[in-house]
């Protein structure tokens, strides 16, 4: 075995390659399913926005579908969807991604997850990605998910976008404190 | 689905208080573990025929050379298993020779480059290569504590097979006295992994009468246990 590279925080100025990577976006049109806007601030132990933290997600098309050769499922990922998007924060810590309501996915073994959005949290003073999901307030698969179960009942809550009005979605990302948000070890 | 074996402890860095911005902004309560699923062994990719010829080449984005020692930076991207990871990409940013990056945050007092971005991408090949050609990023200064100096170092971005092998660190280069001073790159307890963010001065890599060549190589996490090839 090799050793693994550590990581290393993105530090302030990771604006110079998003700029680089300008020409591509997520939604194109013609895309299948509904659009919608996710939005919300991440937040540091004291309260106050992070302005310059960068998010990552992932997530499947409307149909619950991976645009990746191991979802090996029959059929094909919406040609119009890549599933990758990414925001910058701006001065109080808030973002705006706009994306597709993702589908149900596959659980491991059987039955299925609930639609969610895997998301990367990096920034300045932060060292390592950290790795956390939302889930949608109007999703009934939700009391089911797997993953979901996994996360004691009183954090729950911290991975579960609200519905802010038609078609947005709030969803704040807290580093520290009572409200911290759940990350994951996988 | 073969699963990606997990990052032994000590490999990334935890929060780290002579780093002063990580105090208040890494998690606080245990992570929590869940098996992986569809969601992370997929993962995000890029539309490669976006990808243009100079974009490797720092060099030669605009009309003129920028100031500053032109160098070559090669190596391959792994997984834990030694295996090449073919189509990956790999994105760069950096400071220009001065220290200064070209972005509005940076405050600096050394001049910006005309004709230096600061930012690469490419792809790897079959063997799982990639290459960039750039100028020596300068040294600069920050905050964090009195007469506070970064190493010199390249910002790199990986996006490899799947969700879980996303990989952002920063390439250091050989003998660099701010190295034992400088809190990020030490967040990194142990010297053994540490050093594997340290790039080598490869003489095989350098171009005669153009170019200094450094060589590192960067690894990802592999799976459990390598499917029989078929």
């Amino acid at each position: 075995m090799t050793g693994i590279t550590p990581s290393q925080t993105v530090g302030p100025y990771f604006g110079i390659l998003l700029r680089a990577r300008a020409e591509c976006r997520q939604v194109k049109d013609g895309a299948c399913g509904t659009r919608i806007v996710l939005e919300g601030r991440v937040l540091d132990g004291a309260g106050v926005g992070i302005n310059d933290a960068l998010i990552e997600t992932w997530q499947a098309d409307a149909n619950g579908r991976y645009q990746h050769a191991e979802d090996c499922r029959p059929g094909t990922a919406d040609p119009n969807f890549s599933g990758f998007g990414w925001a910058h924060t701006g001065k109080d810590g808030e973002f705006h991604l706009q994306t597709i309501k993702p589908g149900p996915v596959p659980a491991p073994g059987r039955g299925v997850q609930a639609p969610h959005i895997l998301v990367s949290v990096m920034g300045r003073g932060i060292l390592t990605r950290f790795i956390t999901r939302i889930y949608f307030e109007d999703e009934p698969a939700n009391s089911g998910d797997p993953i979901l179960t996994l996360v004691p009942e009183a954090r729950r809550h911290t991975l579960i976008a609200r519905r802010a009005r038609d078609g947005v979605y709030a969803f704040d990302i807290v580093m520290q404190g009572p409200h911290e948000t759940v990350f994951f070890d996988v | 689905m073969v699963p990606y074996r997990r990052v032994p402890a000590g490999v990334h860095p935890p929060e780290d208080p002579a780093y002063r911005s990580t105090v208040l902004r890494h998690p606080l309560e245990p992570l929590v573990e869940i098996p992986q699923t569809i969601s992370e062994i997929t993962g995000p990719s890029y539309p490669y025929d976006v990808i243009g010829a100079v974009d490797n080449d720092l060099t030669r984005q605009h009309a003129a050379a920028p100031i500053g020692e032109r160098i070559v930076v090669e190596g391959r991207v792994l997984d834990d298993n030694g295996q090449p990871l073919p189509r990956a990409l790999v994105e760069i940013w950096q400071a220009n020779s001065c220290g200064r990056y070209a972005h509005e945050v940076d405050r600096h007092d050394a001049p910006l480059d005309p004709n230096f971005s600061g930012t690469g991408r490419t792809i790897t090949d079959d063997e799982g290569r990639y290459r960039f050609i750039t100028i020596k990023p300068g040294h600069y200064p920050w905050g964090n504590h009195y007469n506070a100096w970064r190493p010199a170092h390249i910002h790199f971005s990986v996006l490899g097979p799947g969700f879980l092998t996303r990989l952002v660190t920063q390439m250091y280069f050989p003998g660099d006295p701010l190295q034992p001073l400088d809190p990020i790159f030490n967040s990194v307890r142990d010297p053994e992994v540490r050093e594997r963010m340290v790039s080598s001065f490869d003489i095989d890599l350098t171009i005669p009468d153009w170019a200094l060549g450094f060589r590192w190589d960067i690894v990802l996490r592999g799976r459990e246990a390598t499917p029989a090839l078929a």
